[in-house]
């Protein structure tokens, strides 16, 4: 399916090739010197923050190694492309563009020497981004350390690696221009919105895609994919069985945790660490925003939701008790031999499985520990429409960055075989949500061990 | 009744199916290697091997281990005649208190039979889910590579006879 | 605190610097009212040479030890000091420690004090049992003892008979005195002190050998779990705790007062019923606690005994350059990697407890107060645990386990504290705070330095009263804490090193200590040293900055003590140390040195590291050590201990703060409290040890967690110009001083 309509597309674009080259070339921005000195501190802290709300760290730094120097893969349905260097070192960052070669970069996808960008670079949101933000966001890159580091090529097949390809995307999906303010919304609602569909780009993640990768306008916030995790929707659809407030989604992003929701996960993670640059009030307006796009608007419905949502979560044991059994013995026998265990092993109970591996810290029992979780009732990847999160999160485990204060949670990638993982998910599933059962658990699974594991710190 | 493989000897264990396979290695098996340290994933303390893959074993219960190849420390070798690992970490002295080394091995063990010659980074991050409060790690790392190395010459030796 | 000096300080020494002083001090009153010489080591408080070696028949060698092995490998240095001077094989000897009904009484294990204490008792004990043996031979053989020798169990005359060790004596024979000098060996002719050997107990702990108190599993033991409250001041109001009781496997619930505890036949049975026995029970909430973004505001006005512990020439001076600097460290865990655990069985009205305390005569007579019970039917056996880093629940999971065994008689109870209960109910270390000034002159010498510390007091050690045993306060007719008392000089407990081991002519510092305790706080490694010396090792290197010195060289401008200048010398030479050496942007070099509490082991180091700018995230690099532990019995055992001091220190510093609510601990597990992991681990650390041989040991232990705080902090203000004073120096603190 995709590549039929992508076939069309370069059907398309072929017949009409003459006008959409000269339309699609870009000229060349000389190459300039920016020294660092001449920028305002002001304006440096204020390139900061923005450079926090608009995540440009996570792409553009490859695990372990130094910050905006690129490396970073980023996986897409067409391939992986690698952020790059955007430190101002000369040679292999963004030492030799101009302000305006940069600007030219987020608001027209169109790198200093004129090649169009790949889209993984969401510049069909920092399009909307003003100047002045921008000029505030080149001043804080340009007086990053200059890390010399060759980028590395995207891993694209043909013909979407012919870098004018990007050209016809764009006159697809590229909506260039500020976005009109909403005169009927608070000025924080409306700094919000500028935020997030802007440098913030939360729907790059949380807005399904069509089969070319563009964003649906008529789908903002109703779920996406990120790095093989499920984004899951922000709006009416959310699957968090309490609805967002615009105060749980403050919490959210600036502690990585919200109360009734529980904490970030996955990509999200390093989000929300991000974050922590950034400034309350930003977070607050990006918060105002998105939580106006959640189900219940209305306060007392809202209260009443919760208190049911809650309720039903704590009704939910943990612990299903088993007969008792009988006195404890043992025998042995010196004739096992060693080897790969078969896969398809019978699977014991799910809610066995549950109680041994997940109880000690999903737990109903009083105070202890006080560190645990949310109760599951209140998860999102528990109530979420398909399994693959809940999957995700039971493969790879929660894991904070080194020495940092945040939930541990072990991975079963390679402790549980698949059948186990099935009854377990499948359990969660019915123990703890009043969401219907999810139809097909294995399938899912092996779709999401073949996505790629993302690179996880270890706990 | 639940039969589980440990270091080579089938056992039968009737105990409730949800007791975390820790507490059936050190109660019902009398195997000490395997510690307490958390009983929540956060320290290694009491890692074993499952079909060669370093798990904690205070999270896994034993329904899930039928038919499955558990090890232990004391499949690794005995006082007598000391494992590869084991040797190594005796030779560094890799002990304070001692009580996180076990753990420390079975990851050890479990990295060395996926990847016989670990880089200093990689043995690091193949480490990290174990935590060790004494500040051994140093001498840790040491053994591991003496490890890594000693495995690696007793494999060279196999082939030589073997041509 | 102010007795006479040299016989606090000796007492102090003695019992590891807690508050058994006052019993131990009669005795030796008189002692010292008829000058009878003081004996080595802990021969003075224990003087028979039987209560430390006993030889059979058979030749073969038992020695006492009032110590325990805590990790430290302890127990493989005294069998060196035994094997050298009995001169035997150090396979020979079997060591048995700390027990009640066994060893000595030599208090607490701790404060570096183990050879200084237990290995010059035992080697002078064993120096003085070879010269006896070699009377004893003479008698024998009838001829002078210049012609006879001792070597590998047998006393050689020069004639070439031969008489063995066990032909020689009974036990009975040991049965002596020991005196104030003994034929030590010159260390000229050491064979086994010094010389490489390794460590005794680490074949069995790497193989599966039963070796800690939680791998203990006598017939008929049954597993316990203890529920603690919500919060400290928590009291237990209601419990209906009947379904618990039918729980499988559960075989009673114990209960008295606020103390609530399950035993059953299995480990995830007792667990079980603790967590079903916890969601049932209902807690009535005591004081709150202080709020956490304010604490040392908190612990600045509570009140303070003030004293002057430093008064030199007159503070107070002018001089060139004036600096001032104040210092934080929050409240820090042992989190020993084992919960804590004990057994216990009480049979025919004795108690018996198996427990990896640092001190089992206390711990016993604390048990014994606690049950009102003579201190003679109370036996107290270490046995190993995970390492303990000072007094941590120990002896608290010592006393549950008492409780519940007195409720079931007859039966071994073994008690395993969870990761929760370890974690929030431990004694911290107490947070701290230090003030310092300082002048220098026109030179860059420093003329003036005063010097105030305020802390809580570094121990809470169960002695005598129970009330320092948690379960004791919680009991229906409960025990109260016993007023808490400072350390005093000069070892000290919160004011430990915080006399500068500087040359300065003008001098004040002031200990304040705190009596109110808003968190449960007692003695963590190296005590009030690691602040102390954290924080005057930092100020130095702010000082010489201020004096456009190199850190080294002001450092060795102000040190008298030639064997501090040796370690510092070798500390920089090792590492490579170049004044004014140029680093790549982002990377620093730190150095600091102390002696630890001005009286143990010397330790400087240099090391560096990196800062990523963007993140404040520090990466180790390589790190030197130097070290003087006097006479070095074990090379190996002072690099492990040093290794290890660096990078538990490392992960105090970087990483760890206790952290709490109004309504209790919130730091509860490794996820709330993170702790350094491998990939943050140094890239190298390099011990040197300096040998004094014929030295007095110096305890080691504790040596370096100060220095590597302070040279951490010297390395992050030498990357990046940013200079902190509040420990942890996480990566956000660190981000938000150098800014964008
Ligand atoms: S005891 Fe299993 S991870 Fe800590
Ligand atoms: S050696 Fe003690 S915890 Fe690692």
């Amino acid at each position: 399916m995709v590549w039929r309509v992508l076939l069309t597309v370069v059907v398309v674009i072929g017949s009409a090739f003459g006008a959409f080259y000269a339309w699609a070339w870009n000229s060349e921005i000389p190459p300039t010197n920016a020294p660092a000195t001449l920028f305002d501190p002001g304006i440096v802290a204020k390139g900061a923050q923005l450079a926090a709300v608009g995540n440009c760290g996570i792409c553009h730094t490859q695990a372990g190694a130094k910050p905006y120097a690129g490396g970073f893969p980023v996986q897409t349905p067409f391939g992986t492309i690698y952020g790059t260097n955007i430190t101002p070192d000369p040679d292999t960052g963004i030492g030799s563009w101009s302000e305006t070669a940069f600007r030219r970069a987020l608001h027209e996808g169109v790198d200093r020497t004129g090649n169009h960008l790949y889209p993984a670079f969401p510049y069909d949101h920092f399009t909307h981004a003003t100047d002045s933000d921008i000029g505030a966001l080149y001043a804080f890159l340009m007086t990053r350390e200059p890390v010399a580091k060759a980028n590395r090529a995207p891993a694209v097949p043909f013909p979407l690696n012919v870098r004018l390809f990007a050209a016809g995307w764009k006159l697809l999906f590229l909506h260039k221009g500020q976005i009109p303010p909403d005169a009927s919304k608070s000025a924080e609602w409306n700094r919000g919105a500028y935020l997030a569909e802007s440098l913030g780009h939360c729907g790059a993640c949380h807005t399904p895609r069509n089969v070319l990768g563009g964003e649906k306008r008529d789908g903002q916030f109703a779920g996406g994919q990120s790095e093989g995790w499920l984004a899951p929707a922000l709006n009416a659809a959310s699957p968090a069985p309490v609805s967002w407030t615009a105060e749980q989604v403050y919490a959210y992003l600036r502690n990585g945790f919200a109360k009734q929701h529980g904490l970030a996960a996955g990509p999200m993670q390093p989000v929300v660490r991000n974050l922590k640059k950034a400034s309350d009030a930003d977070l607050r307006a990006i918060a105002t925003y998105v939580a106006s796009f959640a189900g219940l608007q209305n306060d007392a419905d809202r209260e009443q939701e919760t208190q049911k949502a809650l309720d039903f979560a704590r009704s939910r044991d943990s612990k299903v008790p088993m007969p008792p059994s009988g006195a404890i013995t043992t025998s042995t026998r010196a004739d096992a031999k060693p080897g790969r265990t078969n896969n398809d092993s019978a699977a014991p109970s799910g809610a066995v499985i549950f109680v041994g591996a997940c109880a000690s810290c999903h737990h109903s029992g009083g105070e202890l520990p006080v560190s645990r979780p949310i109760e599951l009732g209140l998860s999102t990847p528990v109530n979420a429409p398909d399994p693959a999160a809940l999957l995700r999160i039971v493969l790879d485990g929660i894991h904070p960055s080194s020495g940092e204060r945040g939930p541990i949670m072990p991975g079963f990638s390679r402790a549980l075989t698949d059948p186990q993982i099935t009854a377990l998910v499948s359990h969660v599933r019915s123990q703890f949500s009043r969401q219907p059962a999810w139809p097909n658990i294995a399938a899912a699974l092996t779709k999401v061990r073949q996505n790629k594991e993302p690179a996880t710190e270890a706990p | 009744m639940t039969v589980l493989n440990v270091n080579g000897q089938q056992h039968r264990i009737d105990v409730d199916p949800r007791t975390p396979l820790l507490y059936v290695l050190r109660n019902e098996l009398k195997l000490n290697a395997a510690k307490f340290g958390c009983g929540l994933g956060q320290c290694g303390a009491c890692t074993v091997l499952v079909d060669h893959e370093p798990v904690f074993s205070c999270i896994l219960p034993i329904s899930v281990l039928e038919g499955r190849y558990i090890r232990t420390v004391e499949g690794l070798g005995s006082e007598g005649r000391p494992g590869p690992v084991q040797s190594a970490f005796i030779e560094e002295q890799a002990a304070q208190c001692g009580y996180c080394i076990p753990g420390m091995m079975m990851r050890a063990q479990g990295l060395l039979e996926h990847n016989a010659s670990p880089s200093d980074a990689q043995i690091r991050d193949a480490m990290a889910p174990n935590l060790c409060r004494c500040g051994t790690q140093m001498r840790i790392l040491r053994a591991v590579r003496r490890a890594a190395k000693a495995m690696m010459a007793d494999a060279g030796t196999i082939q030589e006879t073997a041509k | 605190m102010n007795a006479m000096p040299p016989l606090t300080r000796r007492l102090l020494l003695t019992t590891g610097g807690a508050l058994v002083v006052s019993f131990a001090l009669l005795p030796k009153l008189a002692a010292l009212a008829q000058n009878v010489p003081k004996l080595p080591g802990d021969l003075d408080k224990t003087p028979m040479l039987d209560s430390w070696i006993a030889i059979d028949a058979q030749g073969r060698i038992t020695v006492f030890a009032g110590k325990a092995e805590l990790g430290q490998g302890i127990k493989t240095a005294l069998i060196q000091c035994a094997a050298e001077e009995i001169e035997v094989d150090p396979a020979g000897i079997t060591l048995i420690t700390a027990d009640t009904e066994r060893t000595p009484n030599e208090g607490y294990t701790a404060g570096s004090h183990s050879m200084q204490d237990c290995g010059t008792a035992i080697l002078n004990a064993a120096a003085q049992v070879r010269g006896i043996l070699i009377e004893l031979a003479a008698t024998r053989l009838n001829l002078p003892a210049e012609q006879l020798k001792a070597t590998q169990g047998t006393v050689v005359a020069n004639d070439g008979r031969s008489v063995r060790y066990g032909e020689l004596l009974t036990g009975q024979d040991l049965h002596r005195p020991a005196q104030p000098t003994s034929p030590l060996k010159d260390p000229k002719n050491f064979v086994v002190i010094g010389k490489p050997m390794q460590r005794v107990d680490i074949p069995g702990k790497l193989t599966g050998k039963p070796a800690y108190v939680q791998d203990m599993r006598p017939n008929g033991m049954l597993q316990a779990r203890v529920v603690r409250p919500p919060s400290y001041g928590a009291r237990l109001t209601q419990l209906d705790a009947g379904a618990v009781e039918s729980m499988p496997g559960v075989v009673k619930v114990v209960r008295d007062g606020s103390f609530l505890a399950v035993a059953a036949q299995g480990e995830f049975q007792a667990i079980d019923a603790m967590e079903a026995l916890s969601a049932l029970a209902k807690w009535e909430q005591g004081p709150v606690l202080p709020e956490q973004a304010t604490i040392y505001d908190t612990i600045r006005q509570l009140p303070s005994n003030d004293s002057t512990i430093l008064d030199k020439g007159t503070p107070g001076q002018q001089g060139a350059h004036t600096m001032r600097a104040t210092y934080h460290r929050p409240y820090q865990l042992h989190g020993s990697i084992g919960p804590s655990c004990a057994l216990a069985i009480f049979e025919a009205d004795k108690l018996t407890v198996w427990t990896h305390s640092q001190g089992v005569y206390p711990l016993r007579n604390a048990l014994a107060d606690m049950l009102h019970m003579p201190q003679q039917q109370v036996h107290c056996i270490h046995v190993e645990g995970s390492g303990c880093y000072g007094h941590n629940a120990a002896d608290d999971v010592a006393a549950d386990a008492a409780l519940i065994a007195r409720a079931l008689p007859g039966r071994p109870i073994r008690v395993q504290w969870m990761r929760e209960d370890e974690h929030g109910w431990e004694p911290f270390g107490p947070a701290m705070i230090s003030q310092a000034a300082a002048s220098l002159d026109a030179d860059g010498k420093l003329i003036d330095w005063q010097y105030d510390v305020w802390s809580n007091t570094h121990s809470t050690r169960p002695e005598g009263p129970a009330g320092n045993l948690l379960a004791a306060r919680y009991l229906a007719q409960p025990f109260a804490q016993p007023a808490p008392k400072p350390i005093p000089q000069p070892e000290g407990g919160g004011d430990r090193n915080a006399i500068p081991i500087y040359t300065v002519p003008n001098a004040r510092v002031i200990s304040h200590f705190i009596p109110q305790m808003p968190l449960r706080v007692s003695a963590l490694r190296a005590l009030g040293a690691y602040h102390n010396v954290f924080s005057i090792e930092s100020f130095m290197d702010e000082l010489a900055h201020a004096a456009g010195a190199d850190p080294v060289e002001f450092r060795l401008r102000h040190l008298d003590d030639s064997r501090a200048h040796d370690v510092v010398t070798m500390a920089a030479k090792e590492f490579g140390w170049q004044p004014d050496a140029k680093l790549p942007r982002g990377h620093g070099r730190g150095f600091a040195f102390a002696r630890y509490k001005n009286l143990a082991a010397y330790c400087a180091l240099a090391l560096e590291l990196e800062v990523e700018h963007e993140t404040g995230a520090v990466k180790l690099g390589r790190i030197v050590v130097a070290v003087d532990s006097g006479q070095a019995v074990n090379h190996d055992g002072i690099r492990n201990q040093i290794e290890g001091a660096i990078v538990q220190s490392a992960s105090w510093t970087l990483y760890e703060e206790v952290t709490f609510g109004r309504d209790g601990i919130t730091s509860r597990d490794w996820s709330s409290f993170p702790m350094m992991r491998f990939p943050a681990a140094p890239e190298s650390i390099e011990v040197h040890v300096i040998d004094r041989p014929g030295e007095k040991f110096l305890g080691t232990g504790e040596a370096g967690q100060g220095p590597a705080a302070a040279a951490i902090a010297n390395a992050i203000a030498d990357a990046t110009g940013a200079r902190l004073r509040e420990l942890p120096l996480t990566a956000a603190r660190i981000k938000a001083a150098i800014g964008i």
